[in-house]
Formats: C-alpha cells, sequence, structure tokens
C-alpha cells in the first residue's frame, strides 16, 4: 500500500517541488549562487577535498552527496530494495561517468544544476538544455538499436556496502575536518568551494531527497527518455516540478536574475555550453541515469552505479587538471576537444556494443 | 501457450523497452515477466497500464513476476 503511495505521479510531483524549494534555499542558506544542488559540481568539490585535483576554489566536502546515497540506502532497506549488484560493463560506466563530467564541467553543470541556472535566470542554461536533449536522443538511438551493457549478477552484501561506507567515511573527515602535513583535507577559503549551507541542515535535506528519490525512481535524464523513448511522462512531471517549484522559490528569495551576461559560475559560451551538455546527455543515458539516480543507485547497492560515480570523481579530476573544466571567463584551453574526444568515445561505445556493431550483445532475451 | 521474458539484471530502460516491444508484437494475450528490481517492475507495470494492459504483481523471494494480460 505504501509502496504504491510512493510510485504514485503525486508523490514524484512532491519530490521534484522539494528539491527545487531545497535547493533554492539552500542557496540562500550559503551554498554557491544557482547551486543549491549541483551532483557533478558536488562531486568534483568532493574531489578537490581529497587533493585530487588542485582548483583551490572548488574545494568541500559537499554533505549533500552524502545524504544523497544514505538517503536511498535507508529507503532501500525500509522497503526491502537493497539488492547487492555488479558486473555489468563496470569499466565502460567508469568511462562514461568520466566523461559525462567533463561535459557537465564545460557547462558547469549537470542536469539538475541546467534546471536550477534556468530557475534562477541564467539563459545560458538554455543551450545547455537544448544539448542535453540532444545527447540523451542520440542515447535513445542507439537503445533502440539495441545498445546493452549486459546483465547484472547479484553479489555479496558486502559489495553493495561500499559505497555507503565511503559516505560515511566522508562524513567523518567533513565533521572533524583532519588536517594533514600534505594539506588535506583541502576546503577553499575563497570561490564555491568556501560557499555552503550549514552541514547538519544539507545533510538532512539531502537525506530526505535520497529517501524520496530512492522511492519514486527520480531521474533527470530518463524524465526526458521516457517521452521520447515509451511515451511516459510520469517522470517529467517531477523534473517540471522542480523547475517550477526553485523559480517561484527563487523569485519569493530574490534570487531570480534573468539575463545571459554575469551569471554566477556560467560563460557564455553557447557552442560549448551546448557541445559540453550533448556529451554529459549521451553518456548519461547510455549509463541509464542522471548523476543523481546513479547515486541514489549506488545507495541500494548497485556497483555499477557506484562505479560510474567514481568514473565522475576521476573526470572531475581530469577536467581541473588538464584545463578541460570550463570557468566563468569561458571554456579552457582543452575543454572544447575534450568535448569532440569524449562524443567520439561515446559513439563508440554506442555502436559497438549494439546491432549496430558486428559484435553487438548476443544476450537479448 | 503463454509468453515469457526475462529482464534481470538488465539496466534502465532495457527491461521497459524489452517487454514494451513484446507487448506491441504480441496485441493480446498473456506475458509473464520476471523482474528482479523494484524501478523496473514499477515502470514495466506504469507503462503496461498505460498502453491497455492488466498486471498482477506476485513476489517470488527477492524478485517479482508480473503477469501482464489483455
Amino acid at each position: 500500500m505504501l509502496k504504491e503511495f510512493f510510485s504514485s505521479r503525486k508523490y514524484v510531483i512532491f519530490t521534484g517541488i522539494f528539491i527545487g524549494v531545497s535547493a533554492a534555499y539552500l542557496q540562500k542558506l550559503g551554498n554557491p549562487a544557482n547551486m543549491g544542488i549541483c551532483v557533478a559540481c558536488m562531486v568534483r568539490d568532493i574531489a578537490g577535498a581529497l587533493g585530487l585535483h588542485r582548483a583551490e576554489v572548488v574545494q568541500y566536502i559537499r554533505p549533500e552527496i552524502i545524504g544523497f546515497v544514505l538517503g536511498s540506502l535507508i529507503a532501500a532497506l525500509v522497503f526491502k530494495e537493497f539488492k547487492p549488484r555488479a558486473g555489468s560493463a563496470s569499466l565502460v560506466r567508469f568511462v562514461l561517468g568520466f566523461l559525462a563530467m567533463v561535459g557537465a564541467l564545460v557547462f558547469l553543470g549537470c542536469p539538475w544544476r541546467t534546471l536550477l541556472r534556468l530557475a534562477g535566470g541564467d539563459g545560458n542554461a538554455l543551450f545547455g538544455l537544448a544539448g542535453l536533449i540532444v545527447g540523451i536522443w542520440i542515447g535513445i538511438f542507439f537503445i533502440k538499436s539495441g545498445y546493452n551493457l549486459g546483465r547484472n549478477q547479484r553479489t555479496y552484501s558486502m559489495v553493495g556496502w561500499v559505497m555507503p561506507v565511503v559516505m560515511v567515511g566522508l562524513l567523518l573527515l567533513l565533521i572533524f575536518q583532519p588536517q594533514l602535513p600534505s594539506g588535506a583535507v583541502f576546503f577553499s577559503n575563497k570561490g564555491p568551494g568556501a560557499q555552503h549551507a550549514p552541514i547538519f541542515i544539507a545533510l538532512i535535506i539531502a537525506l530526505v531527497i535520497g529517501f524520496l528519490a530512492q522511492r519514486t525512481r527520480f531521474c533527470t535524464v530518463a524524465a526526458v527518455r521516457d517521452v521520447i523513448l515509451i511515451k511516459d511522462t510520469y517522470l517529467l512531471t517531477g523534473v517540471v516540478s522542480l523547475l517550477l517549484a526553485a523559480l517561484v522559490s527563487n523569485l519569493i528569495l530574490k534570487q531570480f536574475n534573468p539575463g545571459f551576461q554575469g551569471q554566477p559560475i556560467a560563460h557564455t559560451s553557447q557552442l560549448w555550453n551546448f557541445g559540453g551538455m550533448v556529451l554529459a546527455g549521451l553518456a548519461f543515458t547510455l549509463a541509464g541515469g542522471c548523476p543523481g539516480r546513479q547515486l541514489f543507485l549506488s545507495g541500494e547497492g548497485d556497483a555499477d552505479a557506484a562505479i560510474f560515480v567514481l568514473g565522475m570523481v576521476v573526470g572531475a579530476s581530469f577536467s581541473h587538471n588538464f584545463a578541460a573544466a570550463s570557468s566563468p571567463k569561458g571554456p579552457s584551453l582543452w575543454g572544447p576537444a575534450s568535448v569532440i574526444a569524449g562524443l567520439a568515445i561515446c559513439l563508440v561505445i554506442g555502436f559497438s556494443m549494439s546491432n549496430l556493431g558486428k559484435k553487438g550483445m548476443e544476450d537479448k532475451k | 501457450m503463454n509468453q515469457s521474458i526475462d529482464v534481470r539484471g538488465l539496466s534502465c530502460p532495457l527491461p521497459v523497452v524489452a517487454v514494451r516491444n513484446k507487448l506491441l508484437e504480441i496485441k493480446k494475450g498473456i506475458l509473464e515477466v520476471l523482474v528482479d528490481t523494484g524501478t523496473s517492475k514499477d515502470n514495466i507495470t506504469r507503462m503496461a497500464v498505460n498502453i491497455g494492459w492488466r498486471v498482477e504483481e506476485r513476489e517470488e523471494g527477492e524478485e517479482y513476476l508480473l503477469t501482464i494480460s489483455k
């Protein structure tokens, strides 16, 4: 009964509204502008806090990411959906996570932040949104052509616990903030990494989001994909609710500043706003879901989704270490080339792991 | 004879796509679907009901058997 309640359309709408309002308030409480929640940016900040990249302005252990995984874990345990599983082309998922992050950091935001930037009045995000939809559409072409990463297998319970335990470890690092001789744990003194809401408020909000999203299967990429692929608007109603709730909240909180120039943590190179999100949208679609969804899946025991997230961590580090991540001034030296190379790799994956490739998966029962 | 399809272990959206294609192919009758995650179960159920099929769900250990009929 309760299970059906959570999978009803009104609950996915409620989840969207909760995320939209929370994101606006997290910004009010200290998170960076139009970045109340950004899965890509926040994973990137964690990579920086651990010293995996040296961009000093984006280093912080974001409790939102921790809460998403642990909230999903709690929901999965309560509703008996914690099912440790692994083994579906894990290395390819790692690569897709890496490339999705490269694309997101050229645009400067994941699908969640695309919506939040729009809700804050950032017109540049329209180009990101268009790119995201095109990327998803290309992914759908491959899915229709039999693209398949192969079946996962049930595995030891312990495997499913790895990601939640890693999150608890990160939470301890955040709370106690140990200072090692190397300088780790790194926390930004200025820039977006220095802007954050109070830890426990952010954590609790994220736990609730993780719980709700696990129940409703909330996914910003599937929202678009399902409309095109199977004509299902269930998730889209949740995503539109998020956008509208964030917009209304921003208007109330006086955080709505329409325009293209001078938008917070954004640039006006529309070609690469578009291109970056084509890459991200394609990589997310080939991996089965948006970065938030990958976190929620990793909380319910999906080790392949966890590996995608680890790919994002490494992708973020690469992007900042190799001048691929954009800055508010525009794309960096290697950003455009990274997007083109990333798209090429995604196309190779799409062609070679579908019926379009001569060695497509035999297992299509 | 009932037809069946096993979508265990497949990641989103392959289970729902596979079942949808099968339902569109057989047009009417009974299709049994073996599913292993709540997400796939919900997605398949919603899709099938949306296109006019009835769905009965039975838990079998940690998996689900969906009987889809029209």
